[in-house]
C-alpha cells in the first residue's frame, strides 16, 4: 500500500480488514463492525443499511471511535463516547471519537430519523465490547488468569492477585485487526458506571471561549468569498444575463453554466460588489400563493419519491362501521410551512489538491453529499473527501450538497479554495422548508364512545406517525406526496408533528363529543403499556383533573393533554393556557414526559427534550412562512417569528429510565406532543377547536 | 483626550481596541464592526446570524455594554474599549458567566453561545441580582433555535450568585 493513500482516501471503501488504520492512527488494537450492505429491496432484515463502526486503541491509551453519525448540536458525540467509555472501562477524556469525515469514518446514510442512537449507539456499543473481550483475553495470557476473571477499569486491565496492566501497554506493539462476530455481550444498563449518569457535554470549553471553529468560520490561505445569483422567485429561468461588468472587477471569477450564475472574490464585500453588478432577466410564471394552496396539494397528487415513507394501512370495514356508528366526525387539519432557520446558516468551504477535493460543509448527510458531489462533477467517490465541521444546528435543514457543488465549481476555475455561506435572507428563501400537510380524519364511535372507525389521510407530510396507537377495529391510514410549489425537505419531526396533531386534536374533539375525560379517554384506548406509563405520569405531575374535554362554561383558562409514539420513544405533554379579554393566548406551563428506552445522557437527554419543546412551540404557535406568486415575504428575522425567551414557559421534564429497553433517539419524538396539547388546552379554555398550525398565528384566539 | 488613547493619533490610521490590544482598521460606509471583527481580525466567535440585529450572535461588548456589531458601523467602535468572546476569560480562567453556562450545560449547538454570555455579562454588569422576568427581558435580543433559555436562565442565576453572592443573615 502506497504512503499517498495511507494518507488520504475514504477507508469505508476498502474492506474492513484491508484498511491503513495503523499507517493513520499508528500500533495497536483495532476492532471492526464491519458494514450492512442495503438489500435488494430497500432495508435488510437488520434494520437499515448501515456502515458498521471501527475503534483503535493505541499505545497512547486512547480509543478512537468512528461513526458515520454526526453532531450537528444534538450531543450525541458526549453520549456516543459514553458509550464505547463505558464498555472499556476508560475515563470519558480517553475516548476521541471522530464523526463526519468521509475519509475516516464508516458510512452512513445520514443523520436524520433520530436514528443515532438506535443505530451508531447500538454499533459503537457492540464494537466497544468486542474490543473489551480482546482486551481482557491479551490481559488473561499476559497474567495467567482465566479472561472472564479480568474486568477493564480506569485504563487498565484487573485481575485479583496481580498488578494492574495498562491498556496501553497490552496493545503496544500490536497491528492486529479484529472483526466484530457473534457472541459479543455489552454491559447492561444496570451495570452502568459512566452511560445513564450526568455528563458535561464535549467541547464546552471550546464553546463557551468562542473557539469552537463551525464551517462559516474557516479561512484558508487564497481563500475566495463566493455568492450565487438566485432567481427572484420560485419557477424563475434566467433568460438573458450579462456577465461583462463583473468579469471586468479585479480579482473576480464567475462562472456561468446554464441557469447558474456564481462569482468568486477576494472579500466578502468585493464578492457583494461583483454579484451586484450582474445584469439578468428573468422569465417567470405564476406560482400558487398562500390563500389558495390547500386546494392547489389537493389537486397536485405526487408520484413519492421516496417509496419507504408510505403508509397504506387497512383493517376491517371503515365505510360500514362509520355508517353504523352512533357518533361520527369529519375533520380537516394543517400544518404551515415553516423554515429550520438555523443559527448558523448553510456554509461550505471548498478546496482542491492535486485533482481530490474536500469539502467542509455543515451537513447531516457526508456520504450522501460526497456521492452528490462526484456525480455533479463527475469524479469517483474516493476523490471527494467531505468534512463536518461543528455545525450551528440542522434540524433536517441540511441534507443537500448543491451548495458544495457550486463552491467546489467557483474554486476549480479561481484556483483557490472558495467559501459560500447564505445570508439569513438566502437562507430563508433558498434552503427547503418543511412541508405544508393536510390531513383529513373521519372517525365513528359508539354512544359510550367507544371508537368503531378511524379513517386517516395525510396529503404532504408523510408516513410519519400516521397509524394511531389507539384501539380501533376499522382502520384506514394513508398518506400521499404532493407537489410543492415551494421547495421542501426534511425536517425535526417533520410529518409526526403534523399526524400527530391531527390526530391528537380529534381524540380529543371526540372526547368533548362524548363527554369523556381525555385522560381517560385515552387510556381506554391504549394497549401501548409504554405509552399509557408515560401519559399516566405526566397526568399526576400535572395534577390532571379528571374532567370533560372541552369547559362547558369557557373559563379563559384551560388545559390539554396529548401523546405520541415514533421512532421508539412515547411521548405525553400537558400544556395549561390562559386566554385574556382581548383573546391573547399565554402559554402558562407545560408538562412534558418522555420514555426512549435505556437512558444513556440525562443530562442531554433532559436539553433535547425541553430544546425540543421551545421549538415546537414556534410551529404550535405562530411560525409560517408566507408567500405569494412564488415569492416567500417574510425572509427575514424580523419577519419571521421564532420562539423567544419570552415566549417560553416552564417546561416540567419528566424522564421515565427503562434500562431494560434499547436505547432510542430523543431528537424528534419530545416534540410531537406540544401542538396538539395547547389546541386542547385552547379549547378547554375558550371553546373554539383550531385545526390549523400555527394556532395564533397573531397571538390571539380568533 | 490626547489623540493616542482615542485608538490613532492624527498621522497614523485610526485604531481599534479589541481585547486589549490596538488593531489598525480601515474606515467606511460598508464595513460593520462584525464584518472587521471576522474577516480582518480572524475572530470568529462573534458569529454572523441575521445582519439586522434581531438574534444577537453578533454581540459584543463595547465599553462594557453589549451591542450589536451587525448594526455597528466600525467607525462608531473607534476610540473605545471592544471585548469579544475570546477576549472574556483570563487566561486560563474562565469568566464565571462562562463556568457557569458549562457547568448548567447551557448550549446545544453553541452558535449562539458567544453573544448570549455577552448578553449576560453586560446584564449582570447593570442588574446584578436579576429577576427571572428581568433575565427573560434583558436576553430577549438573543435567540437560541436549539430552544436552550431554560438551561441559559440557570446559568445566568448561578453566575449571578457567583459573581456577586447575596449577603446572608449571620445565624
Amino acid at each position: 500500500m502506497s504512503s499517498a493513500r495511507a494518507a488520504h482516501g475514504p477507508l469505508d471503501l476498502l474492506d474492513p480488514k484491508e484498511r491503513p488504520y495503523f499507517d493513520r492512527y499508528g500500533n495497536g488494537l483495532v476492532v471492526v463492525l464491519p458494514p450492512q450492505r442495503p438489500g435488494p429491496s430497500g432495508w435488510g432484515r437488520g434494520g437499515p443499511p448501515h456502515g458498521g463502526a471501527w475503534i483503535h486503541l493505541g499505545a497512547d491509551g486512547t480509543a478512537r471511535a468512528f461513526t458515520g453519525k454526526v453532531e450537528v448540536g444534538q450531543g450525541t458525540r458526549t453520549a456516543l463516547a459514553l458509550l464505547v467509555a463505558e464498555e472499556l472501562g476508560l475515563p470519558l477524556s480517553s475516548v476521541d471519537l471522530t464523526t463526519g469525515d468521509t475519509d475516516a469514518c464508516p458510512w452512513d446514510m445520514g443523520t436524520f430519523g433520530s436514528r443515532s442512537m438506535a443505530d451508531a449507539g447500538e454499533h459503537l456499543k457492540m464494537t466497544a465490547a468486542a474490543a473489551r473481550a480482546v482486551l481482557c483475553a491479551i490481559a488473561a495470557d499476559r497474567l495467567g488468569v482465566a479472561p472472564s476473571d479480568v474486568r477493564l477499569s480506569d485504563g487498565n486491565a484487573w485481575a485479583s492477585g496481580a498488578p494492574p496492566v495498562a491498556l496501553r501497554d497490552l496493545v503496544k506493539g500490536l497491528r492486529r485487526v479484529e472483526v466484530v462476530g457473534p457472541g459479543v455481550r455489552p454491559r447492561t444498563p444496570t451495570e452502568w458506571t459512566r452511560a445513564g449518569h450526568p455528563a458535561a457535554n464535549l467541547a464546552g470549553r471550546e464553546v463557551v471561549t468562542g473557539a469552537l471553529r463551525y464551517t462559516s468560520d474557516l479561512r484558508l490561505p487564497g481563500m475566495l468569498h463566493g455568492k450565487i445569483l438566485f432567481p427572484p422567485s420560485c419557477g424563475a429561468t434566467l433568460r438573458k444575463v450579462d456577465l461583462g461588468r463583473a468579469q471586468a472587477l479585479p480579482g473576480v471569477t464567475v462562472v456561468h453554466d446554464g441557469e447558474l450564475v456564481a462569482v468568486a472574490a477576494p472579500d466578502l464585500l468585493r464578492a457583494r460588489a461583483a454579484l451586484s453588478a450582474i445584469r439578468a432577466e428573468w422569465t417567470t410564471s405564476p406560482q400558487p400563493s398562500e390563500k389558495e394552496i390547500v386546494d392547489y396539494l389537493r389537486a397536485h397528487p405526487a408520484e413519492g419519491e421516496d417509496t419507504w415513507d408510505v403508509v397504506h394501512h387497512e383493517v376491517g370495514d371503515v365505510e360500514g362501521a362509520l355508517a353504523s356508528a352512533a357518533v361520527s366526525l369529519h375533520a380537516t387539519y394543517t400544518t404551515a410551512y415553516i423554515a429550520h432557520t438555523p443559527m448558523e446558516t448553510h456554509a461550505v468551504v471548498a478546496a482542491w489538491d492535486a485533482g481530490r477535493l474536500t469539502v467542509w460543509l455543515g451537513s447531516q448527510t457526508p456520504f450522501r453529499s460526497r456521492d452528490a458531489i462526484s456525480d455533479a462533477l463527475e469524479l469517483s467517490p474516493a476523490q471527494v473527501r467531505v468534512v463536518v465541521p461543528p455545525t450551528g444546528s440542522g434540524f433536517g435543514g441540511k441534507h443537500a450538497a448543491e451548495l458544495a457543488v457550486v463552491a467546489a465549481r467557483l474554486a476549480r476555475a479561481a484556483g483557490h479554495p472558495v467559501r459560500i455561506a447564505y445570508t439569513r435572507e438566502e437562507e430563508f428563501s433558498r434552503a427547503y422548508l418543511r412541508p405544508m400537510a393536510v390531513i383529513d380524519v373521519r372517525s365513528g364511535a359508539a354512544k359510550d364512545g367507544t371508537l368503531l372507525a378511524w379513517e386517516f389521510h395525510d396529503l404532504n407530510a408523510g408516513s410519519a406517525a400516521a397509524r394511531t396507537p389507539y384501539t380501533v377495529a376499522n382502520q384506514k391510514v394513508d398518506n400521499q406526496p404532493a407537489e410543492s410549489p415551494l421547495a421542501q425537505g426534511s425536517y425535526r419531526a417533520l410529518a409526526a408533528t403534523a399526524n400527530n396533531f391531527a390526530r391528537e386534536s380529534h381524540m380529543d374533539e371526540l372526547a368533548a363529543r362524548v363527554g369523556a375525560d381525555p385522560v381517560e379517554y385515552r387510556l381506554r384506548h391504549l394497549d401501548d403499556d409504554r405509552l399509557a406509563a408515560v401519559l399516566r405520569a405526566v397526568a399526576e405531575r400535572a395534577g390532571w383533573t379528571a374532567r370533560p374535554a372541552g369547559a362547558s362554561t369557557p373559563s379563559g383558562s384551560g388545559c390539554g393533554i396529548a401523546v405520541g409514539v415514533e421512532k421508539g420513544g412515547r411521548v405525553a405533554t400537558f400544556a395549561e393556557v390562559r386566554v385574556g379579554a382581548d383573546r391573547r393566548v399565554e402559554v402558562v406551563r407545560v408538562v412534558t414526559g418522555y420514555e426512549c428506552g435505556a437512558i444513556v445522557h440525562p443530562t442531554n437527554l433532559r436539553s433535547q427534550v425541553e430544546g425540543g419543546t421551545v421549538m415546537a412551540l414556534g410551529g404550535a404557535l405562530f411560525e409560517a412562512i408566507h408567500f405569494e406568486n412564488g415569492k416567500i415575504l417574510n425572509p427575514k428575522l424580523s419577519e419571521y417569528r421564532v420562539p423567544r425567551f419570552r415566549d417560553v414557559p416552564p417546561i416540567d421534564v419528566v424522564l421515565l429510565d427503562r434500562p431494560d429497553l434499547p436505547s432510542q433517539g430523543a431528537g424528534e419524538t419530545p416534540l410531537i406532543a406540544l401542538a396538539p396539547a395547547i389546541a386542547n388546552a385552547i379549547f378547554d379554555a375558550t371553546g373554539v377547536r383550531l385545526r390549523s398550525l400555527p394556532l395564533v398565528p397573531d397571538g390571539t384566539v380568533p | 483626550m490626547a489623540p493616542d488613547e482615542r485608538g490613532g493619533s492624527a498621522r497614523s490610521s485610526p485604531r481599534l481596541r479589541v481585547n486589549g490590544i490596538d488593531h489598525p482598521v480601515a474606515l467606511d460606509r460598508d464595513r460593520s464592526l462584525l464584518y472587521v471583527l471576522r474577516e480582518e481580525l480572524g475572530l470568529t466567535g462573534t458569529k454572523y446570524g441575521c445582519g439586522e440585529g434581531e438574534c444577537g450572535a453578533c454581540k459584543v461588548l463595547i465599553d462594557g455594554v453589549a451591542v450589536r456589531s451587525c448594526m455597528t458601523p466600525v467607525g462608531e467602535a473607534v476610540g473605545r474599549s471592544i471585548t469579544t468572546i475570546e477576549g472574556l476569560a483570563d487566561g486560563e480562567r474562565l469568566h464565571p458567566v462562562q463556568e457557569a453556562f458549562l457547568e448548567a450545560g447551557a448550549f446545544q449547538c453553541g452558535y449562539c453561545t458567544p453573544g448570549m454570555i455577552l448578553a449576560v455579562v453586560a446584564l449582570l454588569s447593570r442588574t446584578p441580582h436579576p429577576t427571572d422576568p428581568e433575565v427573560r427581558a434583558g436576553l430577549d435580543g438573543n435567540l437560541c433555535r436549539c430552544g436552550g433559555y431554560l438551561r441559559i436562565l440557570e446559568a445566568t442565576r448561578n453566575a449571578s450568585e457567583r459573581l456577586a453572592p447575596t449577603r446572608r443573615e449571620a445565624p
